[in-house]
């Protein structure tokens, strides 16, 4: 493999080039799968677009999907700074609900502005609580936090099952869920937003969260890049043994990155549940956690990756009802084989072409400051 | 006597419910003495699940199921090398995007090929392994003890259950008996030793991967040709993460990792039969609950018992000749 010195690459070419070369790779692999598949993949990606483009209520169910994107890729990739793989957003964000749940029902006397204030803590206390437990036990024990987040993802869902059925399910209904808030604790949406300006469109789930995931953006980037813990926990990432010898405690940050990872995937929570179902629903996390794994790679663990990354599956994910609802042989888990490939090709391949990219750029840089 | 009866039966799903975390486990042991993490014994596992179903149901016969469950693990063990050892990219983005690229492929395709609930065709007697009956296994049933032993607990096993408890022995004496078993760890404990002594550390890890495919989707062909008829989405159910688990707290050594995948599968075989049960003082425990059970053991023996898990020490570090 040749070798490029870092230093002469410009930004562009490894932040920019590269991640979209690889993102054509693995679209160029999915449009195969939809081949196997019995279907025209060419035909999906113009489905795809007008899903998600085509009209307002397509573009804002996407932008709703860029929300819950950006706090579970924004939790996967806090985690990934201090070296922990954070498998459990699912379960984070399922416990999140709970939290959310719990807050605004028990508070519902309150002004609603500070129900919603509350309701958010709890989203983050919840998450990080659930995240605490693999994050004391990888710290102390050395029990690998892949194997103990992956265990509490199926925990939380028996426990969430458990309890909608049995403890707080809305008896007078049959589903296992909960009864809904009170009306004037749901978020406003998107329609209500346009028709303050006198434009009527119909129902989305996009709702001021999305307002929410912004700000976390820029609460993860001022955290991790411009805080002295944050730089503690990055060094603890980087090297370990150097980090020690620093005086850098690793227990203490991988404890408390793990608890903000958490926080941050039970967020997702107040999206599904003050945003959009204003109730618990069994299983509404539905694979937003593990999605988030694959929006943080695509985004290089940076909320300025992370937001693009977080917009196309968005996209792909708008689109992609799209298609199951016109192709009869792809359903959404088709989508999910595509994650698998995006994954595949901007995080464990991510070298495939780096060098060959970086080379040819630097050499076409040289002999223009020479020329 | 009717407690005795209840046991021999708990013994039994035990046997058979351990039977595809003992192949995981020993194909985890393969990769990760090498030196090459693997999360990915969840996603190969449900690959090997949906190619034997399908194989065997348009071939008509199990064997070549397996067979194209076996070139399937293997080439899915050469992808994650492809990207971990020869491009050095991260070994646990390379496992987790196997997973979840395999859940999505496998049921994509089963909704694609045979319509959209996800399942593949429920397979004919031809098409599927049947138990198979011990010798002498009827005349022996009425002999005290001994009976109850041989034909309750040991006969009547699909061919996988003999096959996984037959290998762990020859899993330990190719890892530990043999110049290849040496090689193999060796690569795992300090790959730059084992290059200066002229070995290949790249080729050692394919061929561990190779191994690992091998055995990994005989726990998959379980699943779908022998237990069940067909193939349904997720129908891996975590259990690649439990064989790895049961792999740590055996502390990479086949035999220690056996006695966890039996831990397990008795928890899990428990954990059907207290369905509904009313327990003294106790009362019935909700189903949810119970079912939750081999994962909490798992987080529990992974915290308590097994202390700080010594892994292999290059483990998870791409290597890197020097030039």
């Amino acid at each position: 493999m040749a070798t490029v010195d870092k230093s002469r690459v410009p930004w562009w070419v490894s932040n920019l080039i590269v991640p979209l070369v690889n993102l054509t790779l693995a679209l160029f692999v999915s449009g195969l799968f939809i081949f196997i598949a019995g279907e025209n993949p060419f035909e999906a990606v113009s489905l795809i677009i007008y899903g998600s483009f085509g009209y307002i209520e397509g573009f804002a169910y996407t932008l709703y999907y860029t929300t819950n994107f950006i706090f579970t890729g924004l939790a996967f990739a806090v985690a990934f700074h201090c070296r922990l793989f954070n498998i459990g957003g699912e379960g984070q964000a399922y416990i999140g609900g709970l939290g959310v749940f719990l807050v605004a029902i028990n508070f519902s006397f309150l002004p609603v502005p500070i129900v919603w204030l509350l309701a958010v803590g709890g989203a983050v206390v919840f998450g990080a609580a659930w995240a605490f437990i693999p994050a004391y036990l990888q710290a102390t024990r050395g029990s690998h936090v892949v194997i103990t987040t992956i265990m509490f993802n199926f925990i939380a869902a028996s426990l969430m099952v458990f309890l909608l059925v049995d403890v707080i399910r809305d008896t007078t209904q049959m589903g296992p869920h909960t009864v809904a808030l009170p009306e004037e604790q749901w978020f406003p949406s998107f329609e209500d937003f346009a028709a303050l300006f006198g434009i009527k469109i119909r129902y989305s789930p996009l709702n001021i969260s999305f307002l929410l995931a912004i700000a976390a953006s820029f609460f993860v980037w001022f955290l991790v890049w411009k805080t002295r813990w944050g730089y503690e926990m990055r060094a603890v990432g980087h090297n370990t043994q150097a980090a020690i010898y620093a005086g850098i405690s690793p227990y203490k940050n991988i404890i408390i990155a793990m608890c903000i990872s958490g926080g941050l995937a039970g967020l997702l929570g107040v999206n599904e549940i003050l945003g959009v179902h204003h109730k618990i629903v069994a299983g509404f996390p539905a694979g937003y956690g593990f999605t988030g794994i694959a929006v943080a790679l695509m985004g290089r663990n940076h909320p300025i990756g992370i937001f693009p990354a977080a917009f196309l599956f968005g996209i792909l994910y708008q689109g992609g009802s799209e298609v199951t609802f016109d192709m009869p042989n792809i359903t959404r888990y088709m989508f999910v084989a595509v994650q698998g490939v995006i994954i595949l090709f901007s995080g464990a391949l991510e070298n495939l072409f780096r060098p060959q990219i970086e080379n040819f750029f630097v050499n076409r840089l040289n002999l223009k400051a020479k020329a | 006597m009717e407690f005795l009866s209840d046991i021999a039966s708990l013994i039994n799903s035990t046997l058979r419910i351990s039977t595809p975390l003992v192949f995981a486990a020993m194909a985890g042991i393969f990769a990760e003495r090498s030196g090459v993490i693997d999360f990915s014994l969840e996603g190969k596992m449900l690959m090997a699940a949906f190619v034997a179903a399908v194989g065997s149901y348009f071939l008509g016969n199990p064997w070549l199921g397996l067979l194209l469950a076996i070139i399937a693990c293997v080439s899915l063990s050469m992808l994650h090398g492809f990207a971990s050892v020869t491009y050095k990219g991260d070994q646990v983005v390379s496992c987790v995007a196997i997973n979840i690229l395999i859940i999505g492929l496998t049921t994509a395709l089963a909704a694609a090929w045979f319509g959209q609930a996800g399942l593949t065709p429920t397979l004919n007697e031809d098409q599927r392994f049947l138990e198979v009956n011990l010798p002498f296994a009827e005349s022996l049933r009425d002999v005290p003890i001994i009976g109850t032993i041989y034909s309750d607990i040991l006969s009547g096993h699909y061919i996988f259950v003999y096959l996984a408890y037959a290998i762990v022995p020859l899993v330990f004496w190719v890892v530990f008996k043999t110049s290849f078993g040496l090689r193999l760890r060796a690569v795992g404990e300090n790959p730059s030793a084992v290059d200066t002594a002229g070995i290949n550390v790249f080729a050692m890890r394919y061929k561990a991967l190779a191994i690992n495919g091998v055995l990994i989707a005989f726990a998959g062909a379980h699943l779908s040709t022998a237990v069940n008829a067909n193939f349904f989405r997720e129908m891996s159910a975590g259990r690649g993460y439990l064989a790895l688990a049961a792999m740590i707290f055996g502390k990479w050594h086949p035999k220690t990792a056996l006695v966890a995948c039996l831990l397990f599968g008795f928890t899990d075989a428990l954990q059907i039969r207290l369905q509904g049960v009313e327990l003294p003082a106790i009362g019935e425990i909700p189903v949810q609950l119970i079912q939750a059970l081999p994962y909490v053991l798992t987080v529990v023996l992974l915290a308590g018992f097994v202390g700080k898990a010594i892994a292999p020490n290059a483990i998870g570090q791409p290597y890197i000749k020097e030039r």
